[in-house]
């Protein structure tokens, strides 16, 4: 194939790649949006192999696996754990980086020392973003998988650490450049260990309920370092694909901190509150008061008689499974002419957008689940606000108690709704451990207990009661 | 930083610009507040009150004014009982937050630039979404409206509401508001509290909504033709349709016992609404409320700040109906206040930021030097549907990136510095590679913006499936030039990428078939 031939076509892979990112602006247009990222990759990979002779086996037999792989995951992943997948597919991103890169070094190199020197800077750059990328992905894994402690890991001087490792890097750096193959390998190789030990630092450091940053942080690697293999191997398609998953990471990462009201230097480089010392801040003004619980059947009374209704899921839903029964009450109340709908906070739960999905995935439709910034001037005529498994994003504090750690951070305003029901497991404070002054107002009632088996009581004495009604 | 409330000197007014209970969030903020003494008075707030909420009392208004780094009234300064203008006793270089139409007080604002003040307009902050609650103007006519109504009630001569008793049926009274902006809202709403029949009627369509949703009837003139204008207020109306208008007042006045004119367009005398004809066509007995009386007033014989009867029809004409229901009026007053200085960053934080367009907007003087008129920002005209919730959050947003896209202009002399030096030592190769690389930048950061947020978890999915792409790199190693190392590795990129490009394509489309409406 003519090589003007496989520039085009990579052009018009790259315009569908962004015309697949543009069709995500709204739900109509997402399905249309994915088949032409699809086509795209099709038009890309079928260019590649047919423009020059290759070790066709091998190919086959790498691409069979790795597809197989894919579609197994993408059948079986349940969608609470998508974050999860996500950050697993990240790895595989910055590995496959820090292996092109270390191909490309060995392949030969451009002709012109200048020339060379940029090509090994690249390669360099490459392959440290890559293996950031890799080792902080895994290590994203394993906290949300449960398998490593969610709690950051704060060793003393870490901030040191990082920078010495850096450093580090830096001077394994000017070595590699210019150095024969031999050498240089060897530098690239204990540069790629050092980079990956960075990575894992950098993510251990990183509480659970930061993770939407962290894992959009990521994403935003994996997109640079796509994009750095793509000036190693001189090839715009790459770039461009790479600067467009870098940028959409970045925006992410932006929009997660500006929900938390935290700058994005200071959830890279540590847990929260971790400058005050590990143990949870106490906020100066405790709260004062009695906490009024509830029973589910008292719930089901408050929802029967609400004429609005606003549910406020938060990570302890996805935990719970509870988005069926969830989903289920609501079409009971709204075959009643009751307004239902569901305000999303930004970083509810562990992914940017995580909440809409499980809430997609029980069937709730989508317009009746809407962003916090449109759904908060609604809760004063708002008759109940329900509130399950979701704390640091509903806690008042955040907006007038000027010394709680997570004050000016945006919140749901659920407490100027005229009742709301707090569904939580125990009067344990949320990951931010900040004492949430909601629990304790006079139009607060808490629903003590597991979140799912709690929604389903209270879905059984709804439909009890309206059958009994019937009977009547 | 120290904040000085004095007295406010202008007679008949009884407001003050910070209550004990506003002073609260100031002293939050980390200011130190000192206020003249009896300067609540007149809203009912003693001495006591203020310092039991910890502010401090100074006994004369000269003291208070040296003292203080920001003053805060409510009416702009002017000439004292004993012959010393208030401007002249601001300290040089002091900040004052107030009241100040700077259209009509030019001479008090040069008179200020000389004491090197730093000044801002209460009624000059912007009516845009964010500004809400420093809106001044808003919390004003609110309470005017409403005191419009008490007014309306205090003249008339009978109920509001309708009865039945023993002695007979008696009507409920009949209102007419003219204007359906807040002040008018306010006005429908304690009318209709009281018990009368309401009509409102405004010349821009969306008003019509609102004045149904505080149970008033809306009134049209047969012509079509909306009068939104700039910022939420109306817009002067053609000659067909002000006839029109005209002809529906006059029908309205020999019907209605109770007209409430709001009608105002900024910047502009009052338009004259109600004519002597159409006062002499309402039945005695009658009363006019002109809350515009202060511009001229909707109403011919309207006379500012005074109650005048003619043929049996009162027409109220005060200007002063805020400062009637001072404690409210000082208390949310105080609250706007204590906002915008909490805005600006409280007293540890505190600056006066050119790039935060509210603070632009009311900023008249800054240091002596004079910055009003601000520079045209787009007006914010209100979205025509409301319901279309999605069109008005993207607007917000746009509104965001702008703000935000002002500041860098260090970062850009850097950048571009930075570029200049890559160009001189990079090969063509490269850079051709390098403008590729920024523009798709560019283009990322453009279309992401327009992701919407409930499809955040498929963008990274899919974006998860794209970069995949790296698959092309490890493609071209596979190519039989090469053997041994480099097709191994080239063979491990290759299958790594196709699980992210499988996997993510899959899960996406998965996820994307479960979302409906």
């Amino acid at each position: 194939m003519p090589e003007s031939l496989t520039l085009v076509a990579y052009l018009i892979a790259g315009i569908l790649f962004i015309l697949s990112l543009a069709g995500l602006s709204a739900q109509e247009s997402a399905r249309r949006g994915n088949i032409l990222g699809i086509v795209g990759m099709l038009i890309a990979v079928a260019v590649t192999v047919l423009s020059q002779s290759m070790h066709y086996a091998t190919l086959a037999i790498a691409v069979g696996i790795g597809g197989i792989i894919g579609t197994f995951l993408a059948l079986r992943v349940q969608m609470t754990s998508m974050p999860e997948l996500v950050a697993a597919l990240h790895s595989f991103v910055g590995l496959a980086a820090v292996l092109v890169g270390f191909g490309s070094y060995l392949m030969p190199g451009p002709d012109g020392a200048t020339e060379q020197v940029i090509h090994e800077l690249e390669v360099y750059i490459g392959v440290f973003v890559g293996a950031i990328t890799f080792t902080g992905s895994v290590v994203a894994y394993g906290k949300l998988r449960g398998i490593i402690r969610s709690k950051p890991l704060l060793i003393p001087a870490r901030h040191w650490l990082n920078l010495l490792m850096i450093v580090a890097c830096v001077v394994f750096g000017w070595r590699f450049v210019g150095a024969p193959t031999q050498d240089g390998v060897l530098s690239l190789g204990i540069q790629a260990g050092i980079a990956g030990l960075l990575g894992i630092h950098l993510v251990m450091g990183i509480g659970g309920a930061d993770m939407p940053v962290v894992v959009s942080m990521l994403n935003s690697y994996s997109g640079w370092a796509a994009a750095a293999a793509g000036f190693m191997l001189s090839n715009d398609l790459l770039i461009i694909t790479g600067a467009l998953v870098g940028s959409s990471g970045a925006i992410l990462s932006y929009i997660m901190c500006r929900a938390m009201n935290r700058s994005f230097i200071s959830v890279i480089l540590g847990g929260f509150g971790a400058e005050e010392g590990t143990q949870p801040a106490r906020s100066s003004s405790e709260p004062q008061g009695e906490v009024t619980a509830i029973q589910a059947a008292e719930t089901a009374d408050l929802l029967r008689d609400a004429k609005g209704v606003i549910i406020i899921p938060g990570y302890g839903m996805a935990v719970a499974h509870a988005q069926y029964p969830l989903y289920e009450i609501a079409e009971w109340l709204r075959k009643r002419n009751k307004t239902v709908r569901f305000a999303i906070h930004p970083v509810a739960g562990r992914l940017p957008g995580h909440m809409n999905v499980l809430l997609a995935e029980a069937k709730v439709p989508y317009d009746i689940v809407i962003e916090m910034e449109e759904i908060n001037e609604d809760f004063p005529q708002t008759d109940v606000a329900l509130v399950i498994g979701a704390n640091d994003i509903v806690n008042p504090g955040a907006l007038d108690d000027a010394s709680s750690p997570i004050y000016g951070m945006p919140v749901l305003e659920v407490w100027k709704a005229r009742t709301t029901v707090v569904m939580k497991r125990s009067m344990a404070s949320g990951y931010a451990g900040v004492e949430n002054p909601l629990f304790y107002k006079d139009n607060t009632r808490m629903l003590f207990g597991d979140a799912k088996k709690n929604v389903e009581a209270i879905l059984m004495c709804l439909r009890t009661d309206s059958d009994a009604a019937a009977a009547q | 930083m120290k904040i000085g409330i004095p007295k406010e000197v202008r007679p008949g007014e009884r407001r003050v610009a910070i209550t004990p209970e506003t002073v609260g969030r100031l002293l939050k903020l980390g200011f130190e507040v000192a206020i003249e003494s009896g300067a609540g008075a007149g809203a009912s707030f003693d001495d006591s009150a203020y310092e039991a909420a910890g502010v401090s009392i100074v006994p004369n208004a000269a003291t208070l004014w040296s003292v203080s780094d920001v003053v805060l009234k409510v009416q702009p300064p002017e000439k004292r009982s004993d012959g010393v203008h208030e401007a002249d006793l601001l300290r040089e270089g002091g900040t004052l937050i107030s009241f100040l139409w700077p259209a009509k007080n030019k001479e008090l604002i040069e008179r200020l630039a000389t004491r090197k003040a730093t000044v801002l307009a209460m009624d000059q902050i912007p009516r845009i979404t964010r500004a809400q609650k420093f809106d001044a103007l808003s919390s004003m006519a609110n309470i005017a409206g409403y005191r419009a109504v008490i007014e309306a009630a205090s003249f008339f001569g009978r109920f509001f509401t309708g009865q039945m008793t023993a002695a007979g049926k008696i009507p409920p009274a009949k209102v007419l508001v003219i204007g359906a902006g807040v002040a008018g809202l306010a006005a429908v709403g304690a009318a209709r509290g009281l018990g009368a029949i309401v009509r409102a009627f405004d010349t821009r369509a969306d008003a019509r909504e609102q004045v149904q949703s505080m149970g008033a009837e809306f009134l049209e003139v047969s012509l079509e033709e909306d009068g939104a204008g700039a910022g939420g207020y109306g817009k002067v109306m053609s000659a067909a349709f002000i006839a029109e208008e005209m002809a529906l007042f006059m029908r309205q006045a020999k019907d209605v016992d109770i007209i409430i004119t709001t009608a105002l367009i900024p910047g502009r005398p009052a338009p004259t609404l109600i004519s002597e004809a159409m006062v002499n066509a309402m039945r005695p007995g009658s009363v006019i409320v002109d809350l515009a009386a202060e511009n001229g007033g909707n109403c011919a014989l309207t006379r500012p700040g005074q109650v005048v009867v003619h043929q049996g029809v009162t027409i109220v004409g005060y200007v002063d109906l805020p400062s009637r229901l001072a404690p409210l009026a000082s208390h949310m007053y105080g609250s706007n206040l204590a906002h915008l200085l909490g805005d600006m960053g409280g007293a540890q934080e505190w600056r006066v930021n050119l790039d935060d367009q509210v603070v632009r907007a009311a900023l008249v003087l800054k240091n002596g030097e004079l910055l009003w008129p601000p520079p045209k920002i787009e007006p914010p005209t209100p979205v025509a549907k409301p319901a279309v919730s999605v069109g008005v959050t993207a607007a917000t947003k746009a509104s965001k990136k702008k703000a935000k896209g002002s500041g860098g202009t260090v970062g850009l002399i850097i950048g571009t510095l930075l570029l200049g030096a890559l160009g001189m030592v990079a090969p063509k190769e490269f850079l051709s590679h390098f403008t590729v690389f920024v523009l798709a930048c560019f283009v990322g950061w453009q279309i992401i913006w327009n992701v919407t947020p409930a499809l955040h978890t498929p963008l990274m999915s899919v974006t998860n499936a794209i970069s995949g792409i790296i698959v092309v790199g490890g493609l071209l190693q596979l190519s039989s030039e090469f053997t041994g190392p480099v097709m191994l590795i080239g063979a491990t990129a290759v299958l790594l990428a196709s699980i992210n490009i499988a996997g993510g394509f899959l899960v996406t489309q998965r996820m994307l078939r479960m979302f409906h409406r």
